[in-house]
Parts: C-alpha cells; structure tokens; sequence
C-alpha cells in the first residue's frame, strides 16, 4: 500500500519494524511527544504522516483515506502557536521572525546595500578619515547600521496581521449576516456583506473578509500574498520581504528616508573623493588606476547603484512623507478612496500636517495579536482517515492561550479527558465529515512535525 | 438541535447537582458550554479600540445590565489610555527612534503596561462577578482585538447528565 510521502521518509513494507520519526529536525526543539497508549503489538506498519508536504498533498490524503486501520495510538504534543497559524508566511527563530514566502528580493536588497557600504568603507573611507575627517566614515557607520537595522525591524516584525476568526465567531456573525439580509427568495443572490460605520461624519464600508471570516476594520486590507488581512494595510513590499501594515510603517518609512540619506551621503562623498584625487593627480589618471589602490569598476558599480537608488527611494521617501501628512495609506490613495470626488473626504486626517506625522510617526506601539510563540496542543488522535482532520479541527476549535490568566481548561488535564476509546473513535469517524478537504487538514505552511502513528492488529 | 451551539472539546461532564457556581474552579469543571455571545466593535471614534456598549439579549437574564456596561466603559477606558497620543507617547517614539528601537528589548512599551493591567482587571472581573453567574469573559487580545467574548455556561441538573462520559466534539441541545 502505497503511503504518504515526506520529502524524507523512507518507504517499508509490512513486516519491517518502522523507522519511527518523532520530529522534524528543525522543530525538535518545539515539539514535545507524549505517546499514550501506544498499541505494542508485533505487527508494525510504517508510520504515516500527517504532515501534507505541497507536492505529495493529494497523495498522502489518499493514502490515508485508504488505510481505515485501528490504531491505538493518542500523540499529544505540545507546539508553538505559529506552527498552526493559517497564511502563507515563513517563521523562523521559532517563531520570532516572520516574513512572507518569496524573499528573493530582500536578500538582493540586503545584497545591494551591504554590498555598496562595504565598498564605500574599503575603498573611500580611508583617503576621506585622513585628507577630510575622520567624521565621515564615522557618520557612514551610524548610519549604515541604522538602515539595516530599520530593514530586519520592517521585514522581521508582524504588520498587524488579523488573526482568522474562530469557528464560533464565523457562525456568530453568520447569523448576524442573515438576520439582518433576511429571507433571499431562492435563486437570488444574497446581497454582498457589507457593514456601513459613521466615522467622522463619513459613511465607511466594513467589507467582509471569506478568507478570514471577519468584517475587516476600517482601513484593513487582505493581503493575497501573504493570505492574512493586515490591519491599516500600506502595501505588500517586496524589496522588505514583508507587508507593510500598521505595526511596522514606522519602521518602513525610517528604513526608506535612512537609506535616501545613507545613498545621498555615499554618492556625495564618492564624488568628493574622485574629485580630490583627480585634483591631486588628474581626472583621467584617476579613473585608470590598478585595482588595489581606486578601482574603477567599484567606482562605477557604486555609482550606478546609488543613482538609480536615489532616484527610487527618494522618490519614494518623498511619496511617503506626502502620505503620511495626509494620514492616507498606499492601499486608499491606489484605489482613490478619499480622492475628494462625491465630496468624499479621508475621515483619519487631522487636517494638520503635524498632528498627522506626529499620529502615524510616534503614535503608540500597537502590540502583536497574533501571539506567534505562546504554545497550544496539538492532539493527533487517529482512529480512521478523517481522523486527522479532526484532531486538527480539535486543535484549533480549542486554542489553548497562555495569555488568559485563569485558562478554561489545563493543559495537564487534556490527556485524560480527552483519550478516546477505541469504539468512541470509531463511532465519531462516522459522524466527522467524510469528504474534508485535505487543505483544512493541515496548514497550508508546512513546518507541522510529522508525528507516528502505528497500526496494531 | 440547535447547529450553532458547540461544546469545547475536553471538557468533561460529571453528574452535578444543581447548585450556584462559587468561583472558576468549579466552573471549568461542572459545567457545559451553551453559548458564545460577542461583544464587536465600535468604530464610530475612528480606528482606535472601543467595543460596543450595547447589552446582548442573550445575557438578560444572566447578568444586571449595569455591571455589563460598566466592564465595557472600563476596558474601553484602558484601551484609550493605552491609544492615547500625548506628550508621553511622543517621547517614547522619539526616543525609541533615536536608539533605532533597540529600546524595546529593555523596556515594555506603554500598551503592554496597559494590556497587563487589562489582563488583570479581567481576571478579577471573572472571578467577582461573572464566574458567579456562569459567565466568563476571554481578553480581546486573544481573539484578535476584534470582540470580547463572554462565554454562556450551564449548569447540567442531575437527570441530564451521562456519568463519567468525556464528549470529544459535537452538538449539544439546549
């Protein structure tokens, strides 16, 4: 029978005692096993994972659907909250760090200017510490590091994602929805999900999110990239790794004037330099000189990169600041949402150039929602194929928060009230729905750890 | 059979007695789950945090109106304090920019004071007033800042109950 396939897992046929993997390797440190009542009959069948890797989803679903054998096996585990978060974001450090799937272009950001200072402090500061001041290259360093540290700060730190709303909420403001568009005769579509808000006197539409199951706030947006709605959403920047939403605008906008800055003071002072030198010893002698001494492909690669960066960033920088004076985001001015037509007027402004910076640049620090590193149980009760996704839809209709102070239900207690038997599982696999996508069961990033489960006799 | 009333998974139902709930304790281990009522929220100031005062119909008869409302305004009131864009705010933002928000890693943040303070007054509240009357109440910052959620506790009365049984998950009628 064929089974479900990691990129890692070996295939054994029946008789061969399973190589019994208990973690992936980078989540060893996250996850916890605890195997109770582990089925210790001889027969051993190799261990089927849960874990849906892209390429092989259809596959190991299948494979398990086919595979309706008993098992007596309850895995409970205890993992970190981002591992189960929905989106397609990547975390790392644990969950401390979290970026959007494609980073190509950060790594060629991170490339550019690390790549471009280091030139700058080989090759000029050196001639500029000694004929001008060695406060040049003392203000290069200050600033370099400011830039990448406003950098990893956009890229690394949460937008303001919303998390989904739990399956209780979603039916709560499904009734709602209906109560309010009451009865639809047959046939007729239902009339789109909006919600109208009286902000400052401005009529605002609450859309409904069906990704998300929430009507976004005011000026949230979903990101399809990242598949979260962002709170205050700005725009998804590629060049950053990440969406640029209301917990690291800040950090965008400093990031953008701090490296207009740093391309204005590194392109001035190559020019200073080649000017110097060619005073001291002609323009073209200076142009030709070996590498080693002022070579003249870093001269020109330095240039080229500073040229264009200041026509980009500066310009963005200045797109910014003229945003940020009218407290509008990049998502309303595209769309035109408060362009001043139908007498339509952007319901946040201050209408004073100061209040606006001073709200959007120093306002409060809005802490992150989603609580990527607290930890929550995972519970991999299999019994039959759906029973996968039922222990998901356990884990997640359960969120166990460490943030409440007095939890609904303790940790310790959830192994023994939650441990099946064997007929009680076989009679709930009926009831659990039988054509769940596999999609539901398992999050659409893959950094679950695969956990075994052994069928007995 | 209502479809909209489920019960948390792990939670055990005992024969039990009718009898008034004392403190969490005994709520988290006598009684089931009925309903979920959510507080949403207001946006009629903007975008800053405020929930809506309006009593739900589901709590008549469960808790006074006035202790509803009062919790409300409170955390409303704390979450304006905590939103609140002033001198302090500034200085914070100023300084934190000036040390490229390394700041951070030593200092909390005026919302985080705050949100502890929320979390506290929360749990206080549940124990006084809502744990009494088989109510609880989950922090915002759990659900996403997006409602309070005051969940509906019952009291199962001896003939109703299955003995020593744990429910995985299901539907339950009223």
């Amino acid at each position: 029978m064929s089974l479900g396939q990691g990129p890692r897992s070996r295939r054994s046929s029946r008789g061969r005692i399973p190589h019994v993997r208990l973690g992936n390797r980078r989540h060893r440190r996250s996850g916890e096993l605890d195997c109770i009542g582990l089925c210790t009959n001889l027969q051993h069948r190799r261990a089927e994972t849960p874990r849906l890797h892209k390429t092989n989803k259809k596959n190991s679903w299948h494979a398990r659907r086919r595979a309706r054998t008993m098992s007596a096996v309850m895995v409970t585990r205890k993992v970190r909250k981002w591992e189960k978060l929905p989106g397609k974001n990547t975390f790392c450090c644990d969950g401390r760090v979290m970026m959007a799937r494609q980073k190509g272009v950060f790594y060629l950001t991170l490339f550019l200017i690390v790549g471009t200072c280091s030139l700058f402090f080989a090759f000029e500061c050196p001639y500029l510490a000694v004929h001008l001041s060695p406060a040049i290259p003392f203000f290069a360093v200050l600033l370099f590091l400011f830039v990448i540290a406003m950098l990893l700060r956009t890229s690394f730190s949460d937008p303001g994602v919303l998390p989904r709303a739990l399956p209780e909420e979603a039916t709560f403001i499904e009734m709602e929805i209906e109560a309010a568009n009451g009865n639809v005769p047959a046939g007729q579509r239902p009339p789109p999900r909006i919600r109208n808000v009286q902000i400052n006197n401005q009529i605002v539409k609450l859309k409904y999110c069906y990704t998300c199951k929430i009507f976004r706030p005011p000026r949230a947006s979903h990101c399809s990239i990242c598949d979260n709605c962002v709170d205050r959403f700005d725009h998804h920047c590629p060049w950053v790794g990440n969406c640029v939403g209301k917990r690291n605008y800040r950090y965008f906008y400093m990031f953008t004037l701090s490296l207009s800055l740093l391309t204005i003071y590194i392109f001035t002072f190559n020019i200073v330099h080649v000017v110097m030198r060619s005073v001291d010893g002609g323009f073209l002698n200076t142009l030709k000189e070996t590498p080693g001494t002022y070579p003249f492909l870093f001269f020109f690669f330095k240039v080229l990169v500073c040229f264009f960066t200041l026509w980009s960033v500066v310009g963005l920088t200045g797109f910014h600041t003229y945003l940020i004076s009218l407290n509008q985001t990049t998502n309303e001015d595209i769309k035109g949402s408060w362009s001043g037509k139908n007498r339509v007027q952007n319901p946040y402004s201050h209408k004073n150039f100061m209040k606006n910076c001073c709200e959007v640049l120093c306002g409060p620090t809005y802490p992150s929602v989603l609580d990527r590193r607290g930890m929550t149980q995972e519970d991999l009760t299999v019994s039959s194929a759906s029973a996968a996704p039922s222990s998901s839809s356990s884990s997640n209709a359960a969120p166990q928060t460490t943030k409440t102070t007095a939890p609904l239900i303790p940790n310790e207690h959830t192994p023994d009230d939650a441990r099946p038997s064997i007929a009680a599982s076989a009679e709930n696999s009926d009831s659990s729905k039988e054509g769940f996508p596999p999609k539901r069961s398992s999050p659409a990033r893959v950094t679950s750890p695969r956990v075994a489960l052994i069928k007995c006799i | 059979l209502s479809p909209y009333i489920t019960i948390m998974p792990y939670i055990t139902i005992m024969p039990y007695c009718h009898h008034h709930f004392h403190n969490l304790q005994e709520l988290r281990h006598s009684a089931s789950l009925a309903n979920k009522v959510f507080i949403q929220r207001d946006y009629s100031e903007g975008t800053t945090c405020r929930f809506q005062t309006k009593f739900p119909s589901e709590l008549e008869s469960r808790i006074e109106r006035t202790l509803f409302e009062d919790t409300v305004k409170t955390l409303n009131n704390y979450y304006a304090e905590a939103e609140k864009i002033g001198g302090q705010s500034y200085l914070e933002g100023c300084l934190a920019c000036a040390t490229a928000y390394l700041i951070f890693l030593c200092m909390e943040t005026r919302y985080e004071k705050v949100l502890k303070k929320i979390a506290k007054y929360i749990q206080e509240q549940n124990e006084k007033v809502y744990a009494p009357r088989g109510l609880l109440v989950t922090d915002p910052i759990d659900r996403g800042m997006r409602v309070i959620e005051i969940s509906i506790y019952e009291d199962r009365g001896s003939s109703g109950s299955s003995s020593g049984s744990s429910s995985v998950s299901g539907s339950t009628a009223r």
